[in-house]
């Protein structure tokens, strides 16, 4: 499990971008936590950048849209999605399994 | 009969427009006429990743998986060439003709060529990606590219050349290159970026013509200046694909002229993309924006006026963007000359930056260097701002 940081540092609205193999973009959408990977799948932007309203994430440069919950691509161009990542809070610190997907599917 | 919408022009605007139909609940016929032999494709590629080659053909089509339900008719490699108003039917090229309930005009821009640079090799444009495929493999096998336009385009041409291994300068008739869209003290900042990366740019110098018989070998400057060079691109803006229009009827100008929402003067014909030129109240005289973004969500505006739902518009924030050197820019809003351009994060030097364009001490638009986290909320800011305005 790769730390993120202290629940407090990440209030709602907000996202934060942690390094990985792959980075992963963490979000937290009023209170509850979301990861996925950080790199749009349409061309090279991150999308802990870009604009989140409600479980959508809107990619800061062309605006394809993904659904946090399932990674799926909710709006074009981009055509495929992002991974999901499992996330886990433990003592007040926000924790995110990269390769466990949020649904459990490793 | 089931109704039939054509669609001319079988690009971003084009894609985008059956989209919003199909979105609407539309299920008549939609075909779509395009005379290039490709399905819609993106062009920002063509003077970045596809040109430098690491951006595949599959990389660049804008086709996604859902796009196979919409139904469509494709007719493509085959050019519209004349719009029959009153019979509401397209004559094509292959001499056949479409009747349609509802026409779009989505047949964007080409690019503005120099007088003098016909069949001479070595000489180029960037607009289709049959442009890119040739100028590609022409690079790799140069060593000196003068690029003619130190727009956008040219700019970021000029960058992947570098990129690429080649000695590059960029000519540029005006004082400071991007002053139209960004003015003068920020187009001077972002055109620091050439120098930043061993780019030669030349500014304030025409181009007086081509020298070389059969293939290019220099471009001589009204200074008498020679600029040797193994090829060359010419970025030197492009023009509305209008012309097939002429004698139909449709009102043109710079573009065809639209109301705010994308409507000609003939019922049952809209204009979206690159080739429209659309009223702005905020300007006070018709558009014509060629960007990517206006070409992406204009269509649904103008659908929504072709199947008569009568909607406001929302006024639109335009939006672009453009990849130079690894440096990422972005830009939203309306400028204006003499708007004051204010830093309010990073600095130039620095090459990251976020700059407010100001008027009347309100922002009206914003200006991002590698700042893409700050300038998308401003963004944002400045269309909330703009929807409560109106
Ligand atoms: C190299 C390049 C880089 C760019 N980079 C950026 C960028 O970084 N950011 C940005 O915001 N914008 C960028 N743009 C602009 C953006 O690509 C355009 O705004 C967009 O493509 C406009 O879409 P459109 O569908 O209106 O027109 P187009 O893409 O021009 O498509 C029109 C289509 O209609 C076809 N056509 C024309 N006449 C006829 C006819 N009579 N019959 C049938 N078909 C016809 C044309 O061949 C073409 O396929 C770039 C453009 C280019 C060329
Ligand atoms: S990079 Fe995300 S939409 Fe293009």
């Amino acid at each position: 499990m790769i730390p993120v940081c202290p629940t407090t540092a990440l209030p709602p609205g907000e996202a934060t971008r942690v390094e990985a193999d792959e980075p992963i973009a963490v979000f937290n959408v009023d209170g509850e936590f979301f990861a996925i990977d950080d790199t749009c799948t349409h061309q090279d932007a991150s999308l802990a950048d870009g604009w989140l309203d409600g479980c959508a994430i809107e990619c800061p440069l062309h605006a394809s849209c993904f659904d946090l919950r399932t990674g799926k691509v909710s709006g074009p161009p981009a055509k495929t999605p992002v991974r999901t990542h499992r996330v886990v809070v433990q003592d007040g610190t926000i924790y995110v399994q990269p390769g466990v997907a949020a649904d459990g599917a490793a | 009969m089931s109704p039939t919408v054509a669609v001319v022009g079988a690009s971003l605007a084009g894609l985008s427009t059956a989209r919003a139909l199909r979105d609407r609940s539309y299920d008549g016929r939609i075909v779509v006429i395009g005379d290039e032999v490709h399905l819609p494709y993106d062009r920002p590629p063509l003077s970045k990743d596809f040109l430098a080659g690491t951006a595949s053909l599959e990389d660049i089509a804008l086709g996604t998986p859902d796009d196979e339900d919409l139904g469509l008719e494709w007719r493509l490699g085959t050019t519209a060439i004349g719009l029959d108003h009153l019979g509401r039917s397209v004559l094509l090229s292959d001499g056949s003709g479409i009747r349609a309930d509802g026409v779009v005009l989505a047949t964007g821009a080409r690019a503005r060529r120099l007088p003098g640079s016909e069949g001479l090799d070595g000489v180029h444009v960037l607009r289709s990606l049959d442009d890119a495929i040739t100028l590609r493999q022409e690079l790799t096998a140069a060593e000196r590219l003068v690029v003619i336009g130190a727009g956008f385009i040219g700019a970021e041409v000029a960058s992947t050349a570098r990129g690429l291994g080649l000695e590059v300068t960029v000519v540029e008739t005006q004082p400071v290159p991007l002053a139209g869209p960004l003015g003068a003290a920020m187009g001077a900042v972002c055109a620091e970026l050439h120098a930043d990366h061993g780019t030669r740019l030349l500014t304030g110098t025409g181009v007086a013509g081509l020298v070389g018989s059969g293939r290019v070998e220099a471009v001589e400057l009204t200074d008498g200046t020679l600029l040797p060079a193994d090829v060359v691109v010419v970025g030197v803006g492009a023009a509305p694909n209008v012309e097939w229009l002429a004698g139909s009827g449709v009102a043109l100008g710079n573009g065809v002229l639209t109301d705010a929402r994308g409507a000609t003067n003939i019922p049952g014909v809209v204009a979206v993309g690159d080739c429209a030129a659309t009223w702005s109240a905020a300007a006070d005289r018709h558009v014509r924006t060629e960007h990517w973004t206006n070409a992406l969500e204009q269509p649904a505006t103008a659908v929504a006026a072709l199947l008569g739902a009568g909607e406001p518009v929302p006024p639109p924030v335009p939006y672009f963007w453009s990849d130079q050197y690894g440096a990422r820019i972005q830009f939203a809003g309306l400028r204006r000359e003499g708007d004051v351009a204010r830093v309010v994060e990073g600095s130039c030097a620095d090459r990251s930056f976020l700059v407010v364009y100001e008027r009347d001490g309100h922002p009206v638009a914003v200006l991002g260097m590698n700042q893409p986290r700050l300038f998308t909320r401003w963004r944002r800011q400045l269309r909330s701002a703009v929807a409560a305005a109106s």
